[in-house]
């Protein structure tokens, strides 16, 4: 299996998406720079966090006029999967790749630690075979808090596309659950094709005993199901 | 009769005498660029004109030691061709000044410090020292520091995986922000700031040169006035993801066989870099000042030379080689320019359109710079320490109390920083902030640990600044021991008060001998470090705190332990024996007490046998959690193990190593830490096999921590009550 992994200039977790896929999982990864126009024929693509270009216009603003972006919207169109992870998935949404936007988090500050999503909502290459499951994966972001028109939320749910949501160790949503004022405790979407998938929560940081923790790791093998045609 | 005014050499902060001295190696009168560069070069904080004549007593070798003192970092050998590059850097002034900016440079500097050596960044750590948190401009000081390391650190994205706060009322008006950058690289891919090859060229590369930080290196060798908010212009303003793309295209860079020599514009910039790096080469270096990047028109040698824009390095490449490094820093979007020329003249030479503006001998600005012994005087005898003053416990409970000092800022969790900072990104963090006495951050490419634990206890060091400077050490090494690392190198940064005043001279002498006594002790070099000075405001200076930053090396990441229990049913032992002094303790200040009084007793090689210990217990697998008995004494060390994640409690009875109660429960000394083990008479059965004492505490359990004392219950109360004290304090405090 090969996972392209878009390298913007400030990207910061390319390198962990690559470690996990080929070091942890033994398959090919490698980066993909934003100024070229060729994936390699990839089957999957990772759209890694950090902070593009400084991120200091809106998140992930500039980065969605980078030359690769026309390759990965195009990947995404014949129904490759793509998946976006915390600046990743900020970049999907200024692509229009999916809906909606992230804000600033309620209160006003960056926050790192571990929190509890419920897999749920229609299968995708991410989560296929995993809903139901609370995964205990770590956030780190300050721009995390997910928005949308009313219509949008509503088609969102009506359609299963909210496939990450914020819940407590138990399951439960909660206000305590929701870190950062995500509207309807979303922490990840998926598109109308079900093929392009955003996040903030970042698997990879979980996904190897070493680091106490491998929940992270059931989203990278039901990536790799997908991609191996399982889901179909 | 000098060519410059006294006014004028006053704002450069130059002495009479040092101008004659400019004068005198010259032959002449300097131009008004060259006496800028010797003001910067001469400055407190870039020629140590104040310590290097102490520096030279710590011990800079050891076994472990591929790089020393007097580098960009120092450098230690990790096993197997790898290396770990680490170095620790004050930005005090700036901070207090502008905390946010302040505070994001000085992650900044130390991060290109270690990579402009080939390192690839791995952690962040910060030492943080605040003053009074009733103090009006405190809790925008707080915020604004952790907001300045937090958003160059998650940016840069380089994990800031541990550090301290601490609050005293000494940093009311000098906070202290000391930053620990860790790197690795392979042996043979180690870069130095050296300037060599007569003809190969000089280049900038990096963000352009603005007029931010002149004068930076002379605001940060000067004491505070009441007008020290008019510094603010003299405060650099950091751009994270430049220095992301700059630690991309240098490792990139350094990849290939490009570079003679590499190193970061820091304090004093351009100046500094280009002549130390001559200095030592021994070379000579001419720059062409009209070539450097400029960030807006109108720019003057003299700013261009002193400027502190940040994000900036200096790299002398080997003739021939010079269209590829074009080619490789281009592709980062980063300036790449060449700007000069080694020499063999000996001279730091500037040229403007042709013109020499500055032409001064390497050998002048370094070697020569002053050198001063300055006078020194210990302060009179401290009062001893009135117990009598001391309250009692109504009935003899001392919940209320415990449960009190858990929630001082200093004690608290400090969840509510760390929180701020991505510690996790590069997926090598092994132990969380929090989580244990040290950090722990996998070696790439190996299954090793690293362990780094950064910290001083500046009231120790104002009570006995030799015996706190030796706890430090011994702390640091005792916290790396904990989680199952071998101590293996020190970095630090000293922080005082003002040189000129013979107390505080004496003061940072006697930390010196105190550094050097527990480094020989405990085998644990000294590879690189910083002085700030003059951290004092209107005459009233800092606690002495020499800051200590300890690198140790286990050969199994994941085999790292944690601070708190992990379970229910085991046994919990404390190891090693001190006789615990309410002097210079967080309780001590807690219920006012003057700062008096000898400071803790302490034994370098009971420390070193306790280490010894831990690491052969650990190598055992005896360990299930250890924590060190530090500030606040047992009682708050036992109520930290309570509260991970299992949340469990215990029942301990604490050892009458005291007279008193309030000395058993809170008294401090270093050399003694909490062990939980799943086979108590393996860990006695080594412990005593290594003469170091044991004290059965109790055993895990329950929801409630309870310790009695000679048989009397003085402390019970619901982890959770505890832990809730624990978990608000700091936020309570500041927000």
């Amino acid at each position: 299996m090969r996972f392209a992994v878009i390298s913007f200039p400030g990207s910061n977790c390319d390198d962990d998406c690559v470690r996990v896929v080929h070091e942890v999982l033994g398959h090919e990864a490698y980066k993909v720079r934003h100024d070229v126009h060729e994936l390699a024929r990839p089957d999957v693509v990772l759209v890694p966090g950090g902070f593009s270009f400084g991120d200091y216009l809106r998140c992930g603003a500039i980065a969605r006029f980078s030359p690769v972006m026309t390759d990965v919207a195009a990947f995404a169109g014949r129904g490759g999967p793509v998946v976006g992870i915390c600046n990743g998935f900020q970049i999907l949404t200024e692509a229009g790749l999916l809906p909606g936007a992230l804000r600033r988090n309620v209160g006003l500050s960056f926050i790192c630690e571990d929190r509890h999503v419920a897999v749920e909502g229609r299968s995708t290459p991410l989560t296929h075979g995993l809903r139901g499951a609370v995964l205990r994966i770590p956030i780190a972001h300050n721009e995390g808090n997910y928005t949308a028109d009313e219509e949008t939320l509503a088609r969102l749910e009506g359609e299963g596309r909210v496939v990450f949501r914020y819940v407590g160790p138990d399951g439960r949503r909660s206000p305590e659950a929701n870190p950062n004022g995500a509207a309807s405790d979303i922490a990840g979407i998926c598109n109308e094709q079900g093929n392009v998938v955003g996040l903030m929560p970042h698997p990879e940081r979980c996904a190897e005993p070493l680091l106490g923790n491998t929940d992270g790791r059931r989203l990278f093998e039901a990536l790799l199901t997908a991609a191996d045609g399982g889901m179909r | 009769m000098t060519a410059w005014s006294a006014e004028i050499l006053k704002r450069h902060g130059l002495t009479g005498e040092e101008y004659a001295r400019i004068e005198r190696v010259l032959g002449r009168v300097p131009s008004w660029p060259e006496l800028g560069v010797f003001s910067v070069l001469w400055s407190e904080h870039c020629s140590y004109k104040s310590s290097r004549v102490h520096l030279r007593r710590l011990p800079v070798r050891g076994r472990l030691v591929i790089q020393g003192p007097g580098e960009n970092a120092g450098v230690i050998d990790a096993g197997e061709g790898h290396t770990v590059i680490f170095k620790m850097e004050s930005h005090n002034h700036p901070s207090f000044i502008e905390p946010k900016q302040g505070a994001a440079t000085g992650v900044g500097g130390i991060l290109r410090d270690v990579f402009t050596m080939g390192a690839r960044p791995i952690a962040l750590l910060d030492a943080l020292r605040f003053g009074d948190p009733a103090h009006p401009r405190m809790a925008h000081l707080v915020k604004g520091v952790v907001h300045g390391v937090g958003s160059y650190g998650n940016c840069v994205g380089v994990p800031t995986v541990g550090g301290d706060v601490v609050f005293d009322p000494c940093y009311d008006g000098n906070i202290l922000v000391n930053a620990m950058a860790v790197g690795v690289a392979r042996a043979d891919r180690i870069f130095l700031g050296r300037a060599e090859g007569v003809g190969n060229p000089v280049f900038y590369v990096g963000s352009k040169t603005g007029r931010d930080g002149i004068h930076g290196a002379t605001m940060a060798s000067e004491e505070f006035g009441a007008q020290s908010e008019e510094k603010r212009p003299n405060v650099q303003v950091g751009d994270p993801f430049i220095e992301k793309l700059l630690i991309e295209a240098c490792l990139e860079v350094m990849s290939e066989d490009l570079l003679v020599g590499i190193q970061d514009m820091g304090a004093a910039g351009l100046t500094s870099s280009s002549a130390e790096m001559a200095a030592r080469s021994g070379s000579g270096i001419v720059l062409h000042l009209d070539r450097v990047p400029m960030r807006e028109t109108g720019m003057t040698p003299y700013e261009l030379l002193l400027s502190e824009s940040q994000e900036r390095m200096l790299m002398v490449c080997a003739r021939g080689r010079e269209a590829r490094l074009i080619e490789l820093v281009s592709r980062w979007g980063l300036d790449v320019c060449e700007i000069g020329v080694v020499t063999d003249s000996g001279h730091f030479v500037g040229t403007w359109h042709g013109e020499t503006v500055v032409d001064i001998p390497v050998s002048a600005l370094v070697d020569d710079a002053p050198k001063y012994e300055r006078p020194m005087a210990p302060p009179p005898p401290s009062p001893p320490l009135d117990l009598d003053a001391f309250p009692q416990a109504a009935g003899g409970d001392w919940t209320p109390t415990l449960s009190g000092l858990l929630s001082r800022p200093s004690l608290a969790s400090k969840r509510w920083v760390y929180r701020q900072y991505d510690h996790m990104v590069r997926t090598g963090t092994v132990i969380r902030p929090g989580e244990g006495d040290a950090a722990v951050v996998r070696l790439p490419e190996t299954p090793r640990g690293v362990a780094i634990s950064v910290g001083c206890n500046g009231r120790m060091c104002a009570l006995s600044p030799r015996r706190g400077a030796s706890m430090a050490v011994a702390e640091a090494a005792v916290n790396v021991a904990c989680v199952g690392a071998r101590p293996a190198a020190i970095t630090d940064c000293l922080n005082f008060a003002s040189p000129e005043r013979p107390a505080v001279m004496w003061a940072f002498s006697e930390a010196i001998d105190g550094l050097a006594l527990a480094c020989e002790a405990l085998d644990t070099p000294v590879v690189s470090g910083n002085v700030s000075f003059y951290n004092e405001t209107e005459g009233r200076g800092i606690h002495p705190t020499p800051m200590v930053g300890l690198v140790g090396l286990m050969p199994e990441a994941a085999r790292a332990v944690g601070l708190a229990f992990p379970e229910a049913g085991l046994d919990v032992l404390l190891l090693g024996r001190v006789r615990p002094a309410l002097a210079g303790s967080e309780y001590a200040a807690a219920v006012g007490a003057p700062l008096c009084g000898d400071a803790p007793e302490l034994d370098l090689g009971a420390v070193s046998g306790l280490v010894e210990v831990l690491l052969a217990l650990h190598a055992e697998g005896l360990v299930a959690s250890a924590h060190d008995v530090a500030e606040g004494g047992l009682a708050v060390a036992l109520a930290e193990c309570t509260f991970g994640d299992a949340a469990v409690g215990l029942n301990a009875a604490a050892p009458e190593h005291a007279e008193r109660a309030d000395e058993a429960l809170f008294g401090e000394g270093t050399g003694r830490v909490i062990v939980s083990t799943r086979d108590r008479a393996a860990v006695e059965r080594l412990c005593l096999g290594s003469g170091v004492p044991v004290w059965p505490l109790g055993r895990t359990g329950g929801q409630r921590l309870k310790i009695t004392l000679a048989g009397r219950s003085v402390v019970d109360a619901a982890v959770a009550d505890l832990r809730e004290s624990w978990a608000t304090g700091f936020a309570g405090a500041i927000e």
